[in-house]
């Protein structure tokens, strides 16, 4: 076959997976894919977006965070604190995210209609509801597809913390699956310590020589992509330490806080300033169903000194115009206290944190009651919300992935996005 | 009538009508003052039942004190502020009102002459404050949140407990850390789960001075699951080495309450996902001779001056006073 392509079949993505597999240990880079309306593509080639998902493992309070009601038969012993955005009150338990409200925004009438941490959290990065036998790619692959670029040998979805593949990408491809990342380069992708530095120059110059003579008269979209992905991946061994976060000054992992999250939020920072389109860091955990009160006072003050400081940081560096960012949970906790002191799975009426991109700055959409029982206003879900995210990234939520010539909706055709939150 | 643990029933059973937080007698064994998550205090009458109740912190009351004149009482606030009452009064005002730490207010103790008064708090200090408010001495030592004070009732000492487990023993003139007992089985640190569950939850010491309780909780294999069993760590006074465990056999809570009763005898008020119980310890026996299963969850208890009488705060909205001696009469425990 001659080289007449513009060609994006799985079989070529999952090929060069293969290929890059014995190099790197199934570490996949590069990009092939491509978004079935043009129009897109041509936004995204302005400017490089990105996402940051900061999950917050076994349901985020929103009563301890972004909808407090104090003095209420639900409230709690934490109190309300001013924001950065007049008129915009978070829980106290976060006063230097607080200062950065201004730049977020909150959603808090979600209405997810699920108390179940598997469901839930498949509802909040998936965008739909889980069916069997129904597979639907993460909003980390959606990102990586839709947001990857041809001139960036890194992978395009980052699972911290973690140290696997994920099997997320459903119909656009392993290619597009997380990689779980622990702060460290990935295995396999330093020189082997017997080859000198010399000695791997002229085997790769051999190897190019060989290609160029062989391309000469047998080149096909199979070689192109072999040789693409051969290079991709000598420029992603050159760019290893994008992945080893100790490569940062002892002054910022001293501003991040010296804990796991600290340190993952700053290895965030460094994969979004490198220009990986999806990032994912998780904090654990906050299904309190015993002592929420104690347990959110530990977690949030982890949480608020790292997080805070990464939005900071996002912003000075002029980062933040272009990425998303979501702090997001399976469900929020019930507002009634138990007899625990702890709070349970609800998904009927809670909260999200999002910022950057397209996101309005200082923004409070929905409503719930005076106790926080029930949304009120703007009631939105789960698929409202992913059509957001896409949104924010100037993709058109409505639109479709071309796979093998069918189209895909990248967000549920159902829902849409809040477009009063997109500026 | 006397002490007899084994007969110990309830006889009060108050409704306040929502969850109650904290609870404590007044020395003169009067009034019962109690808080709850309806940011207000109570104020029961030991007499008739009777109930004040009026607005109290800017949010929930965790402990409670009551000097030994029995005529101001003193609350600690998760709004960072210790508030000085009135005991009597119908709507009483705040006499003084402090900033006392950076943080939650967790623990208040008065000393026997009511010359001081110890609070702890998140910002990992312990604080004394005299009976007018004023700011006495800062202690520093630490690092975790400070869960529970205790005035030593004979000597010049205080004892000071936090979540990680430590207990350290000031001297009071000076401010002077003398030494820590370390209750590590009082602390997990679930990785898992990122976080630190346990503590110090409250102290006692013997009536011959020989023996310092601490309790709390351990076998917390999930601690945001509230799977844990209440514990007491004994320690010798004298050389401060651990003397024995004392578990709540079979008991799923938290130990939130621990004291000698004047035959001896430790009482601890246990409350969690296996429900409310006052358990019963000989000093020097690991496990509960006896316990008392009361309904819903137990927050706190309070033991009366006369000694024969414990109050419960319960989760349900009701106050419980439980009399450790035989039923006058065989009869219901009385409802209001």
């Amino acid at each position: 076959m001659k080289c007449q392509y513009s060609c994006q079949t799985g079989e070529h993505v999952l090929a060069r997976r293969d290929f890059l597999g014995m190099l790197t240990g199934g570490f996949v880079v590069g990009g092939l894919g491509a978004l079935a309306t043009p129009a897109v593509s041509a936004v995204l080639q302005k400017e490089q977006k990105r996402v940051l998902v900061v999950y917050m493992a076994g349901g985020l309070s929103q009563l301890e965070s972004w909808d407090p009601k104090p003095k209420t038969d639900t409230g709690g012993p934490f109190r309300a604190i001013q924001t950065a955005t007049p008129g915009t009150h978070i829980c106290e338990l976060l006063p230097k995210t607080a200062l950065h409200m201004d730049k977020l925004a909150l959603v808090r009438s979600i209405d997810t209609k699920n108390g179940d941490h598997g469901k839930g959290s498949y509802q909040m990065t998936y965008g739909r509801n889980q069916m069997p036998g129904v597979e639907y790619p993460h909003i980390g692959a959606v990102s990586a597809k839709a947001l990857e670029r041809s001139d960036n040998p890194l992978p395009g979805h980052i699972r911290i913390p973690g140290g696997s593949r994920g099997s997320d990408a459903a119909y656009l491809g392993p290619k597009y699956a997380s990689i779980g990342m622990n702060g460290k380069p990935p295995a396999n992708s330093a020189r082997a310590a017997n080859l000198t530095e010399q000695n791997d120059a002229l085997r790769n110059q051999f190897r190019q020589k060989v290609n160029d003579r062989f391309s000469l008269k047998r080149r096909t979209a199979e070689t192109d992509v072999y040789t693409q992905s051969y290079e991709q991946a000598k420029q992603l061994m050159e760019k290893r330490d994008v992945f080893d976060v100790e490569k940062e000054p002892a002054a910022e992992h001293g501003k991040y806080g010296k804990h796991d999250f600290g340190k993952h939020c700053l290895m965030a920072r460094r994969l979004l300033e490198n220009g990986i389109p999806f990032v994912q860091i998780s904090h654990s955990n906050y299904d309190t169903h015993n002592e929420n009160f104690n347990f959110h006072l530990e977690q949030l003050g982890e949480f608020d000194q790292s997080f805070a400081t990464l939005i900071g940081d996002l912003h000075e560096r002029g980062l933040l115009k272009s990425t998303l960012v979501v702090v997001m949970s399976e469900f929020g906790r019930t507002p009634r206290i138990n007899a625990r002191f702890g709070r349970d799975h609800w998904g009927t009426a809670w909260s999200v944190c999002l910022g950057g991109a397209k996101i309005q700055p200082g923004a409070v959409i929905g409503k719930t009651n005076e106790n926080g029982t029930k949304v009120i206003d703007r009631e939105v879900d789960h698929g409202d919300l992913f059509h957001t995210y896409l949104s924010a990234l100037d993709l058109d939520s409505r639109g479709s992935f071309d796979i093998g010539g069918r189209a895909q909706p990248m967000a549920d055709p159902a829902a849409g996005p809040i477009d009063e939150l997109i500026v | 009538m006397s002490l007899d643990t084994k007969q110990t029933h309830v006889v009060h059973q108050w409704k306040h009508g929502k969850p109650v937080i904290a609870c404590c007698f007044d020395p003169k064994g009067r009034y019962l003052f109690t808080s709850s998550e309806d940011y207000t205090l109570q104020r029961w009458k030991m007499d008739d039942g009777s109930k004040v109740a009026w607005p109290a912190h800017d949010s929930w009351v965790r402990d409670i004190a009551v000097l030994p004149d029995g005529e101001t009482v003193i609350t600690a606030g998760c709004d960072d502020q210790i508030i000085y009452w009135p005991v009597e009064g119908e709507k009483p005002e705040p006499r003084h009102t402090i900033k006392a730490h950076e943080g939650w207010v967790r623990a208040l103790d008065v000393k026997n002459d009511g010359s001081l008064i110890a609070s702890g708090g998140n910002d990992n200090l312990v604080k004394l404050w005299d009976p007018q408010g004023k700011l006495v001495r800062e202690l520093k030592g630490h690092e975790s949140n400070v869960y529970s004070v205790f005035f030593h009732p004979k000597e010049d000492l205080l004892l000071s407990g936090d979540l990680g487990g430590m207990v350290h023993q000031w001297e009071v003139k000076t401010g002077n850390l003398v030494r820590t007992f370390e209750a590590k089985d009082l602390h997990t640190y679930n990785g898992g789960q990122g976080v630190h569950y346990g503590g110090i939850r409250d102290m006692a010491l013997s009536a011959d001075g020989s023996i310092l309780a601490c309790v709390g909780l351990h076998k917390a294999s999930n601690p945001l699951g509230a799977v844990n069993e209440p514990l007491i760590v004994q320690f010798n006074w004298s050389d401060g080495k651990e003397l024995r465990k004392q578990p709540g056999e079979g008991v799923k809570g938290i130990g939130w309450k621990v004291e000698f009763l004047s035959d001896g005898v430790e009482i601890c008020a246990s409350g969690g996902s296996g429900g409310a119980y006052l358990l019963f310890f000989k000093p020097t026996e690991v496990k509960p001779f006896h316990q008392l299963k009361l309904p819903d969850t137990i927050r706190d208890m309070s033991l009366h001056p006369d000694g024969l009488q414990v109050a419960t705060a319960h989760h349900d909205g009701h106050v419980r006073i439980s009399r450790m001696e035989a039923k006058v009469a065989d009869k219901p425990a009385e409802k209001k």
